[in-house]
């Protein structure tokens, strides 16, 4: 959706990625998400006094995936400290960088052709979690709060978009591609509903053709794809009505409430902290070196943009149509375009591939990442190739997907084994002679009599025939 | 790293090792002459005779000592070497954590707080087979220069009780100077060290920074705060530099080259040497005729050992305190952000947790600390940050170019260490800019990051020890100490402590002077 008629809304995304990294970003405690409370904690991350951090280079070197899978500038960077006091943080302040972050001015080309300014992408230690304990399950009226360590420290890199997005579906489309990204470059698990990634949006209106800005509020707490589409078409809404009410929108942080379906106010712009940033007088600033950079520049495989192009690229000078364009969005958002392009690289209609893949293999995803393209070659070959039905063909890529295996085996053991060209034609032959008036009609023209025959030899072939098999076989009867 | 085994030749001349320094006492331990347990139960004594009056110690670790001092002697008995400080008591300052000894930063917030964990000087130390005796007191958190700011009483000078032994190490050097141990570790952010060590009649070094882990360290103002040897003699001090200092993968503003030892270069001398006596650390206004006397007199010495001594002036290092002032409170307020009444020490109930941390801190903190988060906290603020923090940190640029600049002249700088002698307790206690400016000539070396030692030279009028300073440019430790032992072979000789360990007492003397 966007904007309504005359409006339009400015919109800049803050994505905060956990890193995939064994341990924190400055100690040896494990980084694993779901442990018990405070199991993975250390003088460190719990900032006991005296402690200090030594920062991780695979965190480092993470982040400098993300920066340049996101076509940014890798500079020598500073750590900053983000002074505020939160029972979370064990300093009461957070290591982030600030005005001179790791990675800079970078972009995101998304599916529909638009391209999303990347301000900086930075690296940062996440905060501990707190509940709160009693009988509303609310903040206020809580009993007491517990706070769990394990998080605290763990590394993020948070990615700023700048505000070029205008509509909640863009807004939508960032975020998914984003994460397609995070995990193609094996920085994150890139799953929201777990947290390693969060998704808080800065969102202002304005007239169509005013050059002046609006007051942006930034909404938190979107948890979700759909949430983030939501909260965004929420809060471009309230903003224009309180703007055409003849209202002023004041800068604010709101939270999105996903069961009520509308932001709430979580603090203004006088309540907002002052974090006293400073340089971090515990830690050295970061220069990766130049060989460094390109070390990790060129151990990035490609990124989804460039995996849809690939896969496009099967179609020919004309690509695929838009009707496709889904399925291959899906493809490779979902890691299984190798399999598309090595099959259409042995010979597969590109089309044949990109629709087992789209639509059956993504049924299980996870899994048919870990089947051999090879084999799935051979599976789609043999359906090409008709000795195996369609129906037939979805059956054996199912059991390829959750078992493996050679398809030649899988059809066998199915009962798919197909029938011999040879034996299929002495069949169709038999059923002709059968019954002469019917083929008498339907060599006059009555086309849908072919149904009448093949029915009869699938009947016969006890459902093994490939119908289209069938049909090429009348077809040469016919002369 | 290993010390000299042998009394060096310079202190033979001077009329022999002195029998209580720490490389005599680990010398006999590791050569079986004497036992661990022995030298550290007469240690133990001491402080339980004379502590009460002195108030050096926070903890003394009394049953710790015994069980280590045992296993010390266990390892001599059976031919293993327990290292260069075999049995040699230390008093640790109790802002470095000790593994479940209390760790007070002499704060009501950390009372009853035992880490879980050492710090890696104080891990160094074991290795090295030195015995701790106990925790020593301090200005809270490190902050003052008289370690009257202690939550748990002042600490007395042991020259004379009525007055303050300096700060904020001055439980370390007070412990030192009357004979509670050979050895104690301070810290040093802007003459916390060198300031008490002067005050006592003592030895006190303040090394590179970076040069001594600060893992363990409970941070006042991270980028000033350096570990470092209170000791009664120069090659005391070495000797226990060389055990802390060192590369600690656990502080990342640690640096990665070894330091060069300082034991081996105590006896050096100064022949030849450059030496430049700093006008604005000696003539300042404020410093004391006294002390402008004993540093002439050290300068004299120094040119009579074989240097050369001019003066140089230094006019930037006027800059020094006031932005000192900005950084380490600004460094301060975050640092000790943390003790809200979350997760340990003191917590004061409130009403929600903002209020909890409000009352936990206000009960907590002591007024001169409040004072300096507040300091701090202003310096840091939206709007104020350029003129304050920013500005500061140009200031401590422009004094590294200006040091950089006298050493490309001196080998080593000459200066007053503090501009008076040891005040009355409780005279400048309500004046904070008074007390600041004791530390107006330590200052301007922990913005640079320089090495810098004081040594006992002399007495003022009334009897009172005077502590002069030798500056050396980043990991000049070995000409900084050479410089130090010729001044204290040179020194006029101190007084013994009027309250100290009777051991110290019939020994006659502390290590420094004699060799007149
Ligand atoms: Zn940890």
């Amino acid at each position: 959706m966007s904007a309504p008629a005359g409006w339009e809304a400015v919109i800049g995304l803050e994505v905060h990625c956990e890193l995939r990294t064994a341990t924190k970003l400055f100690c040896g405690c494990r980084n694993e998400f779901g442990a018990e409370p405070n199991t993975h904690v250390c003088p460190v991350c719990l900032g006991l006094p005296g402690s200090l951090p030594v920062l991780s280079t695979a965190a480092v070197e993470l982040a400098m995936r993300i920066g340049l899978a996101l076509h940014c500038e890798v500079r020598p960077s500073v750590f900053h400290r983000k002074n505020y006091f939160y029972p979370d943080m064990p300093k009461d302040y957070q290591v982030s960088q600030y005005d001179e972050p790791i990675n800079v001015a970078g972009y995101l080309d998304l599916p529909d052709g638009s391209r999303v300014g990347v301000e900086r992408a930075h690296i940062e230690e996440d905060t501990g979690k707190t509940s709160h304990v009693g009988d509303t399950g609310r903040i206020h009226g809580a009993g007491y709060a517990l706070v769990d360590y394990n998080r605290a420290g763990v590394p993020l890199v948070e990615i700023v978009s700048e505000p070029g997005i205008t509509s909640a579906t863009q807004a939508r489309l960032y975020a998914s591609e984003l994460r397609a990204i995070l995990v193609a470059s094996g920085a994150s698990d890139g799953r929201m509903e777990e947290g390693s990634m969060r998704v808080d949006a800065n969102v202002s209106v304005r007239r169509v053709g005013d050059l002046e800005l609006g007051t942006r509020c930034e909404v938190k707490n979107l948890n979700s794809l759909r949430s983030l589409s939501r909260a965004v078409d929420h809060e471009i809404g309230r903003q224009v009505a309180i703007v055409e009410g003849g209202g002023r929108v004041e800068q604010q942080t709101r939270h999105w409430d996903e069961d009520r379906g509308c932001t709430v106010t979580l603090r203004s712009k006088e309540e907002a902290y002052d974090y006293r940033y400073f340089p971090e007088p515990d830690l050295v600033p970061l220069a990766p070196d130049a060989a460094w950079v390109e070390d990790v520049r060129s151990s990035l495989g490609p990124m989804p943009a460039d995996r849809r192009r690939a896969v496009v690229a099967l179609f020919g000078a004309g690509g695929a149509s838009d009707a496709r364009a889904d399925q291959v969005a899906t493809v490779v958002e979902l890691g299984l375009d190798h399999l598309v392009v090595a099959a259409a690289g042995a010979g597969i209609e590109p089309a044949l591939a990109l629709a087992r893949t789209a639509n059956e293999a993504a049924a299980d995803a996870a899994a048919a990442r870990e089947v051999d393209p090879a084999a799935y070659t051979a599976l789609l070959q043999m359906e090409q190739r008709q000795e195996l039905s369609a129906t037939q063909a979805k059956a054996v890529l199912a059991e390829l997907v959750t078992g493996g295996g050679a398809p030649v085996e899988i059809a066998r053991r199915m009962g798919f084994e197909a029938l011999a060209a040879g034996s299929l034609a002495e069949v169709v032959a038999a059923v002709v002679a059968e019954h002469p008036g019917e083929w008498e009609r339907f060599c006059g023209g009555e086309a849908k009599l072919a149904g009448f025959f093949t029915g009869h030899v699938m009947r016969r072939t006890e459902g093994k025939a490939n119908g289209k098999a069938v049909a090429a076989e009348l077809a040469k009867l016919q002369g | 790293m290993t010390v000299g085994l042998t009394p060096d030749r310079a202190e033979a001349s001077a009329g022999g090792a002195e029998p209580l320094s720490a490389r005599a006492l680990a010398d006999a331990v590791r050569r079986g002459e004497r036992r661990a347990s022995e030298v550290v139960e007469e240690h133990l004594a001491a402080i339980e005779a004379v502590d009460g009056e002195l108030g050096c110690f926070l903890t003394v670790t009394a049953d710790g000592a015994r069980r280590r001092a045992a296993e010390i002697d266990a390892e001599v008995a059976a031919g293993r070497d327990p290292g260069p400080l075999a049995g040699v008591p230390v008093a640790v300052k109790d802002n470095l954590c000790t593994t479940g000894v209390a760790t007070t930063c002499a704060s009501r917030i950390l009372e009853g707080w035992r880490p879980p964990y050492d710090a890696t000087v104080v891990a160094r130390l074991a290795e090295a087979g030195a015995v701790m005796v106990g925790k020593t007191n301090l200005d809270e958190f490190a902050m003052g220069s008289s370690t009257e700011n202690s939550a748990f009483g002042p600490t007395r000078n042991p020259h004379d009780p009525s007055r303050v032994p300096g700060g904020s190490s001055g439980g370390s050097a007070a412990a030192v100077a009357a004979g509670l141990a050979p050895l104690a570790l301070g810290s040093d952010t802007g003459g916390s060290i060198r300031q008490p060590a002067a005050l006592c009649g003592v030895v006190g070094m303040k090394p590179t920074y970076g040069t001594v882990s600060r893992y363990g360290l409970i941070a006042f103002a991270s980028s000033l705060d350096q570990v470092g040897p209170v000791a009664r003699s120069v090659a005391d001090a070495a000797a226990l530099f060389d055990v802390i200092a060192g590369h600690d993968p656990r502080d990342s503003t640690s640096l990665v080259d070894v330091p060069p030892a300082c034991g081996p270069a105590v006896g050096a001398g100064v022949q030849g040497l450059r030496v430049g006596l700093v006008t604005e650390l000696t003539d300042a206004q404020g410093v004391d005729a006294d002390v402008r006397s004993r540093v002439a007199e050290a300068a004299d010495a120094l040119a009579v050992a074989g240097a050369t001594v001019d003066s140089v002036s230094i006019p930037e290092l006027r800059f020094a305190l006031p932005a000192y002032y900005l950084l380490a409170p600004a460094e301060a307020s975050s640092n000790l952000s943390r003790y809200d009444g979350v997760r340990y020490g003191l917590r004061v109930d409130g009403d929600d947790v903002a209020d909890m941390n409000a009352r936990t801190r206000a009960a907590g903190f002591g007024p001169e600390v409040k004072r300096r988060i507040l300091l701090g906290t202003y310096a840091l603020s939206a709007g104020y940050y350029d003129a304050y923090y920013a500005q500061a940190q140009r200031v401590r640029t422009v004094i590294i170019q200006a040091f950089a600049r006298a050493y490309e002249r001196f080998d080593v700088l000459l200066a007053a260490t503090t501009p008076g002698t040891a005040f009355r307790l409780g005279e400048k206690i309500d004046d904070p800019l008074a007390m600041y400016l004791s530390d107006v000539c330590t200052i301007p070396t922990n913005l640079a990051g320089h090495p810098a030692i004081s040594v006992p030279f002399g007495t003022d009028s009334a009897g009172l020890p005077v502590g002069v300073q030798i500056l050396a440019p980043a990991l000049g430790e070995p000409v900084m100490v050479a410089a130090a032992a010729v001044l204290e072979r040179a020194a006029p000789s101190t007084p013994v402590p009027r309250v100290a360990a009777p051991t110290l007492a019939t020994a006659g003397m502390p290590a420094v002077g004699g060799a007149r």
